[in-house]
């Protein structure tokens, strides 16, 4: 459980980029999570409905955009997605395999007004 | 009007732990972080690490639980210097509550610096702390299917220590089999097998550390928290 404080920071990213564009609202907030990144969707809304009171991001839309677990086989090259324990590499049936996504975990954009 | 961000989220965390490194390869300090599920061993694992290197190194520990000092009552009383963190509730320790630690640990004093996290393979692998070391444990009783469960944590480590292998006998723990998971998912990964109990595999864990030490003191390393969040 770390959504509280993964929270916060979304909370102070967004207020410091809608006062730079001298935005009176922040309207949706655009997230980008990677399926391995541990972060609960539900929880991070609710937390952020709870903490943004008072702020002009009270009521903004958090939206999540999930990017799945992909891998690249380090022996052939073939990018694949592991799932379970299927990591070994389709083509080459080597299990040799670099994360190349599914570990992001930033803000894409913000909606203001 | 869309404003675009494109801003890591851990962006605060990470320029505390940056700014965490910074003050331990200043002060020649390497730094372990210690993660596992609750009762792999950690402890243990620290304790008997200490006993066996205490007349070469000079050794100090962080302990982080979410309640308690039990643990750092236990590192006490080997007469180490020890802070507790404790983190109220909250799964993992970060940057911010080493850095305070760290303020309390005396560095001058020290060598190496062992840090115990919060039992949880989850958080703490998405929390740099700013070390230079970072490593898991995975006892036996868990099972040797834990990296496809947790891969975050799995291929973001320095070194994986299956621990308990006393209980080996007694388990379907497939060794070799694990080891190839976690070879096939993370290549810098030294992976050692250990009980601290009967003393079998310990030698090279801490041979390993030692040597990681040497290269560290020698200039050669200081590599960083190479654990990627974005």
């Amino acid at each position: 459980m770390h959504e509280l404080s993964i929270t916060q920071e979304i909370l102070n990213i967004a207020l410091d980029k809608a006062k730079e564009a001298e935005a009176n609202r922040v309207l949706q907030i655009n997230l980008v999570i990677g399926e391995i990144s541990s972060v609960v969707d539900d929880c991070v809304q609710y937390y952020f409905d709870f903490i943004s009171k008072d702020t002009i991001a009270h009521g903004a839309k958090l939206n999540f955009r999930r990017i799945p677990l992909q891998v690249k086989c380090r022996i052939c090259g073939h990018e694949f997605s592991p799932s379970g324990e299927h990591w070994k590499c389709p083509v080459c049936q080597q299990w040799d395999a670099e994360i190349i996504g599914g570990n992001e975990f930033y803000m894409e954009s913000i909606e203001v007004e | 009007m869309k404003i675009t961000v494109l801003q890591n989220i851990m962006n605060a965390n990470d320029q505390l732990a940056e700014r965490n490194l910074a003050i331990l390869n200043r002060n020649g300090v390497l730094a372990v972080n210690v993660m596992s599920s609750p009762g792999a061993g950690k402890t243990t694992l620290i304790l008997e690490t200490i006993r066996r290197l205490r007349n070469r190194v000079r050794i100090g520990v962080i302990e982080a639980d979410v309640a308690s000092t039990i643990d750092a009552d236990k590192i006490a009383l080997e007469s180490v210097p020890v802070v507790q963190i404790n983190t109220g509730g909250q799964c993992h320790i970060d940057a911010n509550m080493v850095s305070n630690a760290l303020e309390r640990i005396p560095l001058k004093d020290i060598q190496l610096l062992l840090i115990e996290n919060v039992g949880n393979l989850i958080c703490p692998a998405d929390f740099k702390i700013g070390v230079q070391k970072n490593i898991m444990l995975l006892s036996v009783p868990e099972g040797d299917d834990k990296p496809f469960k947790y891969p975050l944590m799995f291929t973001t480590v320095d070194a994986v220590i299956v621990s308990k292998i006393d209980y080996l006998p007694l388990s379907d723990f497939n060794l070799d089999q694990f080891r190839q998971t976690v070879e096939g998912m993370n290549r810098k990964a030294r992976i050692f097998s250990l009980s601290a109990r009967t003393g079998e595999g310990f030698e090279a864990w801490v041979s390993w550390l030692e040597s990681v030490l040497k290269d560290f003191s020698g200039g050669k390393g200081s590599g960083g928290d190479q654990r990627k969040t974005d």
